[in-house]
């Protein structure tokens, strides 16, 4: 049985109304899913893939290379004769996010076979680095939703940042951290917790404690400066906890200058974070099994109000009112047509600006949109496996490479995450490593994530010194991941996944799209059920047990 | 819970918490009943441990537990003695789920696993959870150290556990507190790789910058810190001082009364009209097993073996000071013959100082003892005259006789290695930063130049930072008013030491005290008014002084006053001594017979806050002679002379001022009268 005898075999969906239809499992599809299911609207939730997840899925090794290298699907259908339809039907292309992808494979027949025989038992993100902070919005919302209960975490162990000259450094990120903290003078310590401290006072609500409105409107980096903070501090403070994209002190190349009331507002994230599970050391969490159980935790969430999933089901045409060109519905790739109020696409779908042949389509206006969304610039992002960890005896790590720590006309922080074993996303004494950094262009971006990767690691083909103990990486891959933003029409689209490290900007669009869609509906209201009624929310969260 | 707010208390209907008490009183009682019955019964100790566990603090409950456990334990089999043991563990566990900071519940624990019948290893898990809960309940800490001595858990695996406590949050005085005690022990013992004090405390003085510096507002540190200076400057063995007479000295004995007029010696002193002779040994720190076996006292005068008295408040067997009096009457010396004494120290192995180190230094002082003119009986209404502090009775001193007063008291002193003095001066530059702008940094650097003069050789006085850490404690003053007393008691300390440490700086207080009718007595007195004096300090090098006006200070305490064996004239007027348990170094003075307390609080505080501290007849640590007291007593209201009484019945004073305190009405002055049948002059009056 061929592909398209298969789908065309798919027993028909009923009902065939409804209030909303999604295309694509990313995160941002699966929370609309869960939040307007729990308001009671009808849901259908299609996805082409075979998996979970889309752009935000876990994939395991063969599954993720050929997903890379995959070219454009498009299911070449026949247009429907319109004549005896009431709908118009209109194409929908998908793009994938991803381009230029580049595998480096060690040449060790050992280590391929090794890597081919324990596929499965690899989980790599496609949208990775990705993690959470403990007192994160995503935490949040998981207990909100209720989709924590299907997940369980596991705290990062460390949070370093890279250093040409001292290598990683813990991030001094707690009055414990910096009491413990080997790198930092003692002068040091003392203006960073005073720093600290003033944020603490500023945020604590005492007027005559607080930072001068007219600091908090200036930017991050000249406030840390007016302080007197040295350099180094200010690196940290800027770009290891700030989690600053843009290179803050060089204004012609920064192109997210942050203000000290945003910089402000992270370090307090940041701050809460440290300490709030009583198993996660530092920061950071990272959910077992890998990125993509996010999304699946909303979707199972979702079907537990009564929202319909289909796998593998691929939409082939948008069904178009005749006479006003406004949407109506989808035709599914089993030849079934199905209707709804509105429609979300995730981000690689595109419909053809101009659609052909259509003598009287003014359609097309309504659409125009959807084509020419602009892209918001590029994320390279970079995978290694490797059988050591960067840092002895630490698991689970964060790394940031702050601007100019590599090359000096390094503009763009590179965020690194390596996740071991213990959270399942390997197998046994193996580690992956995660890496991203905004860019321009594809080179430019691959070039920083080598240079970064090479200061920690020793890449297949790459000569090393002799007393060099980096860990060897069996297997890499590059690639570069455009970045658009959700966009709000008949016909939706959700936001990519984003250069940050976690996940509040997309959280944020999420909730505004959902707020467009549903203008007089709570974004996931408090339910009263009995269950949630625990007066202190960190029960919500399912930690796995130091190991 | 440290750091967490408290809930507030879920409210309850008036008639619940009626129930509650009500049962819980019943409880009570049914309790009671079997605990005085003896009823040791399954029912009765179930009823006991239901009481526990709903109020832990319940310590009689606890004792019938324990009274249970001893009568069970006699009447079963060994296989059941396990399990009786564990019922009781258990009941402490959930005791201490109820109310961690038991403090009967912790003890019931303790008494449990001495009798050595349960697992140490559970007490280990149910500490790390505890600990975990809450890392600084001193509680279990205590335990653990309990736990860790009965289990032999190494000190470097509890070192290091310190280590991690401290690394996750260093506001943890528990914590510190347990590093030192763990480290006093590991120095003392000189266990491997902690034989090099000096490099131990470096590593110490390291770990402990990183705290200060993180958060200089966190006093945990701070106070490691001061533990850690005082590592540093102290000596471990003990060693003496100072003493009384001291080495190479002659002792002059007048019959009564006519000294010389002509320069003043500190080394060789006059004594009138006395019948015994005090020998004063003063240690660096409190010691005890000073006999006649430790201490040798070699003299052809000596007839009877000498007994050492420990010069200590609180009737301990260990002072810092201690005293043997020689009886001159029954000792027949000849007039203008000079006997010498010599006194060894510490030849012999027994002088151990309160933490178990011993004597390290054994010395030898000699003197001389010169007998100039008979002693004789005062004649009967030949009294000396009222004693007057006025200024116009006190002529200056101009010079002393001996030039070099200090090298010549100057006890063998082992030189310290310089490392200390370099680790202080290291310290004192880390610090530069953060001692000037916060009060704990200025107290930090006050009190480490307090060490590096300690430390730095007596000599050098160039380098002596007096003045400077005099201004640090004033400016603290008015920093940190609250706890301006203290800064007041080390402002006071440090300008005795700077008085008394040099003849310089010690003869404008001096003056010889010559009242205009009498021509032919003459004291010397040190006169140390007007100073804002708040304690005593430096007495060590003022053993010698037998005239003392310490008027108008603000001395809450004369502390240490005991040692000054030679005093006889004591002028006390215009302080704040709040009350008579204050006054209690006074009582070890067998000289004394002229004190002027005027112009005191003496009476007007109703709460005296000291007295837990010192000696009262209800600690039981005097002789209190009751009949006496009641006699004298008679009908005056007896609470409130017990405390006067106390002190002056031990005095043979003759002349007495207390005019200008609360106490001081006319039913006082009679009772005062009657205790001290010596007395003379009360209140500038003759009697």
């Amino acid at each position: 049985m061929t592909a398209a005898e298969e789908l065309s075999s798919y027993p028909p969906i009923d009902p065939v109304n409804f209030d909303l239809i999604i295309v694509g499992t990313g995160l941002s599809e699966s929370i609309i899913a869960a939040a307007a299911s729990a308001v009671g609207k009808t849901i259908l939730h299609l996805d082409p893939n075979s998996f979970y997840g889309s752009h935000f899925a876990s994939l395991s090794l063969e599954d993720f290379t050929s997903y890379l290298n995959s070219s454009p699907k498009s299911i070449t259908a026949e247009k429907p004769s319109t004549t005896d339809s009431d709908y118009t039907f209109v194409n929908l292309i998908q793009k994938p996010l991803f381009s230029d992808a580049e595998f480096i494979s060690c040449d060790s027949v050992e280590d391929s076979t090794f890597l081919r025989e324990n596929s499965r038992k690899f989980n790599l993100d496609l949208g990775g680095p990705r993690a959470l902070f403990s007192a994160d919005k995503t935490i949040d919302l998981l207990l909100k939703s209720g989709a924590a209960q299907y997940l369980e975490f596991k705290g990062i162990d460390a949070s370093f940042v890279y250093n040409a000259n001292e290598g990683l450094m813990n991030v001094p990120d707690s009055r414990g951290a910096i009491f413990r903290d080997k790198n930092l003078s003692l002068k040091e310590k003392n203006q960073l917790m005073k720093f600290f401290k003033l944020v603490q006072q500023h945020l604590g609500g005492n007027e005559d404690e607080k930072i001068s409105e007219e600091d908090l409107e200036s930017s991050f980096v000249s406030f840390l400066e007016k302080i007197g903070l040295p350099p180094k501090i200010k690196s940290i403070l800027l770009y290891a906890i700030a989690m600053g994209d843009f290179d803050q002190e060089n204004g012609e190349v920064c192109k997210d200058l942050l203000k000290t009331k945003d910089g402000i507002d992270r370090l307090a994230q940041y701050s809460s974070s440290v300490g709030r599970f009583p198993n996660a050391p530092g920061a950071l969490l990272y959910p077992i099994y890998g990125e993509g159980e996010l999304p699946q935790a909303f979707c199972r969430r979702a079907a537990v109000k009564g929202c319909i999933y289909v796998l593998r089901m691929p939409v082939i045409f948008l069904l178009t009112d005749k006479v006003t060109g406004s949407y109506k519905g989808v035709r599914l790739a089993s030849g079934q047509d199905l209707y709804s109020h509105q429609l979300i696409l995730d981000p690689s779908f595109t419909i053809p600006s101009t659609p052909s042949s259509s003598p009287n389509d003014s359609s097309s206006e309504s659409f125009q949109i959807l084509s020419q969304r602009d892209i918001k610039g590029m994320v390279a992002r970079g995978i290694c496996i490797t059988r050591n960890s960067i840092k002895p005896d630490v698991s689970n790590c964060s790394v940031v490479y702050s601007p100019r720590s590599l090359y000096p006309d390094q503009v763009t922080s590179v965020r690194a995450l390596q996740i071991g074993a213990n959270l399942a996303v390997c197998p046994v004494g193996t580690f992956v490593l995660y890496f991203s950094t905004l860019c321009n262009d594809a080179d430019e971006g691959k070039k920083l994530l080598k240079a970064s990767m090479n200061a920690l690691l020793t890449l297949p083909g790459v000569q090393s010194d002799s007393e060099d103990k980096k860990p060897i990486v069996l297997w890499s891959a590059f690639y570069i991941q455009k970045l658009t933003m959700s966009k709000f029409e008949a016909i939706s689209s959700t936001p990519t996944p984003d250069g940050n490290l976690n996940y509040n900007d997309l959280l944020d669009a999420t909730e505004k799209l959902f707020g467009q869609m549903y203008p007089n509906e709570e974004f996931f209201p408090k339910t009263t059920s009995p269950e949630d009624t625990t007066d202190d929310d960190e029960n919500g969260i399912i930690m796995e047990n130091r190991s | 819970m440290h750091g967490r707010p408290r809930k507030p208390l879920k409210e309850e209907d008036e008639s619940v918490l009626s129930a509650k008490a009500e049962k819980l009183r019943l409880l009570q009682s049914q309790f009671l009943a079997n605990h005085q019955n003896r009823i040791y019964s399954k029912e009765a100790l179930d009823l006991s441990a239901k009481l526990l566990e709903n109020n832990p603090e319940c310590y009689t409950a606890w004792n019938y537990r324990k009274l249970a456990v001893q009568h069970n334990l006699s009447q079963s089999d060994s296989d059941s003695v396990a399990s009786l043991f564990d019922q009781e563990l258990k009941l402490v566990e959930n005791a201490l789920r109820k109310n961690f900071k038991s403090y009967g519940a912790w003890h019931h624990r303790k008494w449990v696993l001495s009798k050595g019948h349960s697992s140490i290893d559970h007490e280990m898990r149910l500490l790390n959870g505890f600990q975990k809960a809450d890392p600084r309940n001193f509680h279990a800490w205590n335990y653990r150290r309990f736990v860790t001595d009965l289990m032999k858990r190494s000190d470097e695996d509890e070192l290091k556990y310190t280590e991690e406590v401290i690394g996750e949050n260093f506001s943890n005085y528990s914590a510190w507190h347990n590093r030192s005690a763990i480290l006093s022990n590991l120095l003392k013992r000189k266990a491997e790789g902690f034989s090099h004090k000096e490099k131990v405390l470096q590593e110490e003085y390291e770990h402990v910058r990183n705290a200060i510096f993180t958060d200089p507002d966190d006093q945990s540190g701070w106070f490691y810190h001061l533990w850690l200076i005082d590592q540093t400057v102290k000596n471990d063995a003990p060693l003496l001082v100072s003493s009384w007479p001291s080495r190479g000295s002659t002792i002059t004995l007048n019959g009564h009364g006519n000294n010389r007029l002509h320069g003043l010696s500190l080394l060789n002193s006059t004594l009138s009209g006395t019948t015994t002779l005090p020998i004063i040994l003063y240690f660096n720190q409190a010691v005890e097993g000073i006999n006649s076996s430790t201490v040798a006292v070699k003299s052809e005068i000596l007839k009877e073996d000498l007994v050492w008295k420990p010069l200590s408040v609180n009737n301990s067997s260990t002072a810092q000071v201690w005293v043997v009096y020689l009886k001159l009457g029954n000792m027949e010396l000849q007039l203008s013959k000079t006997y010498s004494i010599e006194i060894t120290i510490g030849y012999s192995a027994g002088i151990v100082s309160s933490n178990g180190y011993h004597y390290g230094y054994p010395s030898q002082i000699a003197f001389e003892l010169c007998v100039q003119t008979a002693h004789t009986e005062p004649v009967e209404g030949q009294y000396p005259k009222l004693t007057s502090w006025k200024d116009s009775d006190f002529q200056k001193v101009d010079h002393f006789e001996e030039s070099n007063f200090v090298a010549s008291t100057d006890h063998h002193i082992p030189t310290t290695s310089n490392w200390c003095r370099e680790a202080i001066d290291e310290e004192i530059t880390n610090y530069q930063d953060l001692l000037s702008d916060c009060k704990i940094g200025k107290l930090t650097l006050a009190r480490l130049l307090t060490a590096l003069d300690l430390l730095s050789p007596e000599h050098d006085k160039r380098k002596k930072h007096t003045e400077e850490i005099l201004k640090l404690y004033t400016e603290l003053m008015k920093l940190d008013p609250t706890h301006s007393l203290y800064y007041k008691d080390e402002h006071s300390l440090v300008l005795l030491q700077q008085i008394t440490s040099s003849e310089e700086s010690l003869l404008p207080h001096c003056h010889y005290y010559k009242d205009a009718t009498e021509t032919n007595t003459s004291y010397v007195c040190l006169r140390l008014q007007n100073l804002l004096l708040s304690r005593m300090g430096s007495i060590k090098n003022l053993l010698w002084v037998q005239m003392l006006d310490l008027s108008h200070n603000e001395l809450r305490s004369i502390e240490g006053l005991e040692a000054m064996q030679l005093l006889s004239c004591l002028n006390l007027s215009h302080n704040k001594l709040g009350s008579f348990t204050a006054l209690g170094p006074l009582r070890s003075l067998k000289s004394l017979k002229v004190l002027n307390i005027s112009h005191n609080e003496l009476g007007s505080h109703s709460i005296d806050t000291r007295r837990y501290l010192c000696s009262s007849p209800l600690a039981h640590t005097e002789v209190f002679a009751w009949d006496r007291f009641e006699i004298l007593c008679g009908s005056y209201s007896a609470t409130k002379f017990w405390e006067a009484f106390l002190i002056f019945e031990s005095l043979n004073l003759t002349d007495l001022n207390i005019t200008g305190n609360a106490v001081a009405d006319e039913n006082f002055t009679s009772f005062i009268v009657k205790v001290l049948p010596t007395l003379k002059y009360l209140n500038d009056e003759e009697l």
